[in-house]
């Protein structure tokens, strides 16, 4: 990379003054919003330098088994957070299952993918791509999953009678689900489609913000993005649709019964 | 609760037949239906008469043996059980938008409408349109059209004006005469003297023959 652009200490206060004077002018309009934004900025950067310093070492550690233990870490912290985000869930450990199964699928099967094709580190596992490209597909995955999970469990209990009257007249499961499922991944897959819509034209996608601010050439960051953009897309496809299908596996059985007694009871939130 | 279960019985060929069903609704229950035969099934309401009419369609967990003829139900996919054993709640799901996306083939159905005192243009119109009476003689008919060789009818005429109910009850006998076996729940007795070969009462206790 040419040029990359060093940050001084003294760079990033005038940018947190900026964030100083939006308090101060909130505190002055009596927007009562100045406590919040300043704990939610002082959290920002205790996370970020962090991440920063705990990546750092384990870039310089260089081990296959420590990167293996990160992503493995990051898989499970997002299989929690597509479950803990759901108001109807399945009862037990079934709707992690759910959420996770799909995720980590997705996100391992696309990331070996890119690592071992289209990015081709030295060696393929290396920390510094892996990662960071984990991270970014897993972000995707992750929401398309919650986002089709949640439609899927608010359909199904409203929808009860349309999916049932399809069984009584002798349609089988996945007929009688088709449309609630072409729906919920549909649902899941808007946000990463939408995004791939405005690239470019309404908003410019942060990763190349990011390479073109650090000096890369924009014809080699818009490639990038490109092929991240594809990474994300199926990603996110993969992960919907995956949750979907188990979802409408563990809500009915192999009789083709709607199995709504597999719900959890409403939880008062 | 109930009398110790006999040995089945052979059941007659044809003929829908179940032993030892049971389900969420306490007990166990035994009941046969013959082809071209009308079963009227009573009972308080609360007593499980529709749970039990979804056990006979395989929409609810259940265990017991089920066959029709020599059939068993378990050597068919769910799906196909249900072609042969064709289930109508009292208040029918709808998944499409119109009246028409609900039939296989909207244009055989047309001519059936007015049979049960419906306008043939209410095909075309949107479900929410219908009235639900209107509804129900729908429902009845999306049934009737796939030809099961069993009807389970649960209150099939609750929303329909006199008139109505005699227009059903006609087509009702009509696809007796053709064979089919229909078991269906009726509150009302005058419907249940006129439909019945058979009436079964529904109580906490299990199935009773008679009124």
């Amino acid at each position: 990379m040419t040029g990359a652009i060093v940050l001084t200490p003294g760079d990033l206060a005038l940018a947190a003054l900026l964030v100083l004077a939006s308090a101060a002018l909130s505190m002055l309009l009596a927007l009562r919003l100045q406590r919040p934004l300043l704990i939610a900025a002082a959290r920002m950067v205790v996370q970020l330098l962090l991440v920063g310093f705990f990546l750092q070492r384990v870039f310089a550690i260089s081990s296959a088994w420590l990167t293996g233990a990160v992503v493995l870490a990051m898989l499970l912290a997002a299989s929690r957070e597509v479950g803990a985000r759901q108001e109807r869930r399945l009862a037990g450990l079934w709707h992690y299952a759910l959420g996770g199964l799909p995720i980590v699928a997705a996100t391992t099967g696309i990331a070996l993918l890119a690592l071992t094709t289209a990015l081709k580190p030295q060696p393929w596992y290396d920390a510094r791509h892996a990662i960071p490209l984990v991270g970014i597909v897993l972000g995707t995955a992750m929401n398309s999953a919650s986002l089709a999970l949640h439609h899927i469990f608010s359909t199904v209990t409203r929808e009860r009678s349309a999916i049932e009257a399809q069984l009584a007249l002798g349609a089988d499961r996945h007929t009688a689900f088709r449309d609630i499922a072409r729906r919920a991944t549909r649902a899941g897959v808007l946000p990463v489609m939408n995004q791939m819509a405005a690239a470019g034209i309404i908003t410019l996608p942060g990763i190349m913000t990011g390479q073109v601010l650090a000096g890369m050439d924009p014809v080699e960051a818009a490639k990038y993005q490109i092929l991240l953009m594809f990474l994300l897309a199926s990603g996110g496809f993969l992960a919907a649709a995956g949750a979907v299908y188990l979802a409408v596996w563990r809500l009915t059985d192999e009789r083709d019964r709607l199995r709504l007694d597999r719900l959890a009871p409403p939880t008062s939130r | 609760m109930l009398p110790p279960p006999l040995p089945p019985s052979p059941p007659p060929n044809g003929s829908l037949h179940a032993r030892q069903l049971r389900g969420r609704l306490p007990g166990t229950f035994d009941l046969d239906l013959r082809a071209g035969e009308c079963v009227v099934l009573t009972g308080p309401s609360g007593s499980g008469k529709s749970l039990l009419l979804r056990m006979l369609a395989d929409l609810d967990p259940n265990t017991g043996e089920v066959h029709i003829g020599d059939q068993p139900r378990d050597s068919l996919p769910a799906a196909a059980w249900r072609r042969q054993v064709g289930y109508v709640p009292a208040e029918a799901g709808w998944w499409a938008d119109t009246v028409a996306g609900h039939f296989d083939a909207p244009a055989a159905v047309r001519a059936l409408l007015p049979a049960v005192g419906l306008r043939p243009d209410l095909l075309d119109a949107a479900v929410a349109q219908l009235s639900t009476g209107e509804r129900q003689r729908m429902a009845l008919l999306r049934a009737v059209t796939r030809q099961p060789r069993f009807l389970l009818l649960d209150e099939p005429t609750s929303a329909l004006d006199a008139a109505s109910v005699a227009l059903v009850e006609a087509l009702l006998r009509r696809l007796q005469s053709e064979g089919m076996g229909l078991l269906v729940v009726s509150h009302d007795p005058a419907q249940a003297a006129r439909l019945a070969d058979r009436r079964l009462r529904l109580t906490p206790t299990g199935l009773e023959a008679g009124a």
